[in-house]
């Protein structure tokens, strides 16, 4: 472990940008903390606290310099790696009516991430057994990014990332993990060969018994104030078990469909491809788009949608996630980060609902109930 | 007309094919079949595709839609779909002439296990469009004569002019291979209606299935299939030989774009054929 002050903090951001990489980083707008390219330390949200409940997110100003006192706003890596709009393919038609298509070419940019949390590296691996070996564009993206996480001490009260195994110390997918300490320093451990080379670059002191001693109680704060908990014993079978159960029908009541739970969630992957054509109907462009499986067309067939109910929209999401996921990738498909908790505009809590069902497990809605 | 085939760079390394329609043909109400050829002559010579798998099909600037390929495996450089037009993609493939372009990628998916059946009956289940699928298992069967001690093709529809490819199974009727017995019924019959008239189930005992040496392809609505597959199974046919291909919504057609999914497979990839006890359960759940 190493340690770097405030000024050698500073250098590794520009640093950063001194060998070409794009740094994205928190900073606030619009009231939250969101994700997007930082020029230093001035853009990030010094002195932020995140007051986060179910439907509900809002900053404080503390009024200290602390730069990462807070667990998440709605970004995540996702939205660089998977762009939620992206064209894949171009097409020409040519005089003699064949047709010129082309594939996008492989995007060159190189980010470095800094500050994404140990629940959002987790998820970044988690879309990585969906498109690395699949999607040029996505392993290019993400093979020449740098990941600069910073440990969360301060995590929001829609939290489960310890239930969850994915927090709240960086343990996978990090160049360098640093943990903000309360002198305004960090302490930093390289988790590859690449960080090694930043810590060497910024001549960084090794981290004194102290500051290594601060870095882990700043995380073990973090798993004490964990906001929520869920039992993941033996969950996919007490969801497969439990299609029937009556609390899906109890959850559609709330639900408003609305896909913000999959827009926020930093691993859901699905999306639409949609073909344009110009006026004159000689150029087109294949694009792909974040979808959702909470909208009705989403499952739209000849003969209608597979999933017209809402109840059948809100079990397929929460199944997958916390079951069929497993079947198909070996993982499950939450870290816990809690932002489907938090972006919810009615408030439905994932932990809440899994709880409800193992509660009354084995419970079948009666044939009255049928909102279909 | 040049394609790029390189696999780099195209959505999940699947490269989009142009092709050229040579032909359309009326094969039952609103149903064609669409002959195409890849345009790039080193796209089409390496082209191969196996019974029951699928393409998507596009048209420029408009969109794809998953059909499968319904000609002979054994010669692939010429491709047919046969499509019913009833969506958004499929009223555009409706104006498609000889000489017009589409877009093909694939082929996808996991086949018809074929070679399972041999040495015994391979019977062919079908209903409303579902010959399409099968077809292409029909044509790698009866490539292999003496391999099958019967083939059984058992297709249903809703009346008679919703029976595809009716010509080319009453030629199987009336000369097919001595192995080979073709049993067609329509729910509701008309006057000129020589076969049939019933469910397809009902067909089942005219077709004197042998359980303890059939293996069954199923294809249809969801619906049928399940009435179908219980009543097979009830007849002593075990799980494990009967095979059934199922549709859903599909984007990409390479696992990624999440529409397909049924449970924990993707139906573009794990299926579109199934084994009946991989599905079975999932397609007694509602909207699942």
């Amino acid at each position: 472990m190493r340690y770097l002050d405030r000024s050698g903090f500073e250098a590794l951001l520009l640093l950063l940008a001194d060998r070409g990489y794009e740094v994205i980083g928190p900073t606030v707008r619009d009231g939250a903390i969101v994700l997007d390219r930082i020029d230093g330390i001035d853009d990030l949200p010094r002195g932020i606290r995140e007051i986060h409940e179910p439907g509900s997110y809002r900053l404080e100003q503390a009024g200290d310099d602390r730069f990462f006192a807070w667990a998440h706003g709605p970004d995540a890596g996702k939205r660089f790696l998977f762009p939620a709009r992206e064209t894949v393919m171009t097409g020409r038609r040519e005089a003699e009516g064949g047709l010129d298509l082309r594939p996008e070419p492989i995007p060159e940019v190189r980010y470095a991430f800094v500050g994404l949390r140990s629940c959002d590296l987790h998820a970044i691996e988690i879309q990585d057994r969906v498109f690395l070996n699949a999607d040029p564009a996505y392993r290019a993206r993400r093979e020449n990014a740098v990941f600069i996480g910073v440990n969360c001490e301060v995590p929001g009260a829609t939290c489960f990332c310890t239930s969850m195994g994915t927090g709240p110390r960086c343990s996978m997918g990090f160049d360098l993990a640093l943990t903000e300490l309360e002198d305004g320093g960090f302490t930093a451990e390289a988790g590859t060969d690449v960080g090694e080379e930043l810590l060497r670059a910024l001549g960084a002191a090794p981290a004194g018994q102290e500051q290594a001693a601060a870095s882990f109680a700043a995380t073990s704060r973090a798993v004490e104030a964990m906001g929520r908990e869920l039992d993941t014993s033996d969950l996919p079978a007490l969801l497969y078990r439990n299609r029937e159960h009556p609390r899906w029908d109890d959850v559609a009541s709330r639900c408003l469909t609305c896909t913000n739970c999959t827009m926020v969630c930093p691993t859901c992957f699905c999306h639409d491809l949609t073909d344009e054509i110009s006026l004159d109907g000689l150029r087109a462009a294949r694009t792909r788009e974040w979808a959702s499986c909470f909208s009705e067309e989403f499952s739209h067939m000849s003969f209608g949608e597979v999933r017209s109910s809402p109840r059948s929209r809100y079990r397929q999401w929460l199944t997958h996630k916390f079951a069929s996921w497993i079947d198909q990738f070996g993982t499950s498909g939450c870290v816990g980060c809690g932002r489907c908790v938090t972006w919810c505009p009615v408030g439905i809590d994932v932990t809440e609902e899994i709880a409800a069902i193992r509660a009354a497990d084995g419970e079948v809605r009666l044939a009255d109930e049928v909102t279909t | 007309m040049s394609v790029t085939l390189e696999r780099d760079g195209w959505i999940a390394g699947t490269p989009t094919y142009a092709a050229t329609v040579d032909a359309v043909e009326p094969v039952a109400a609103d149903t064609y079949t669409y002959w195409a050829t890849l345009d790039d002559p080193a796209a089409r010579a390496a082209f191969r595709f196996e019974p029951g798998q699928i393409s998507m099909v596009g048209v420029f600037g408009v969109g794809e839609v998953p059909i499968s390929v319904s000609s002979d495996p054994e010669a692939p450089e010429r491709l047919a779909h046969t499509i019913r037009i009833c969506g958004r993609v499929t009223h555009v493939i409706d104006r498609l002439r000889p000489g017009d372009r589409i877009t093909l990628r694939g082929p996808f998916g996991r086949p018809w296990p074929v070679e399972e059946a041999r040495g015994g009956d391979l019977v062919i289940v079908a209903g409303g469009l579902g010959l399409a699928p099968l077809r292409s298992a029909l044509y790698r069967a009866l490539h292999q004569p003496g391999s099958f001690r019967r083939v059984i093709v058992v297709v249903g529809a809703r009346d008679p002019s919703q029976m595809l490819f009716r010509d080319e199974l009453e030629a199987w009727i009336r000369s097919g291979p001595d192995e080979l017995s073709v049993h067609l019924t329509v729910d509701v019959a008309d006057d000129g209606w020589p076969h049939a008239e019933g469910l397809v189930t009902t067909a089942f005992p005219r077709a004197e299935l042998d359980p303890a040496a059939s293996t069954v392809f199923m294809c249809g609505p969801e619906i049928m299939m399940r009435f179908a597959m219980r009543d097979l199974a009830a007849m002593g046919i075990p799980d494990e030989r009967l095979w059934l291909t199922l549709e859903r919504n599909m984007h990409c057609a390479v696992k990624l774009c999440g529409h397909c999914q049924l449970g924990p497979w993707f139906v573009c990839a794990d299926g579109p054929i199934f084994r009946w006890d991989q599905v079975k359960e999932l397609l007694e759940v509602d909207e699942l």
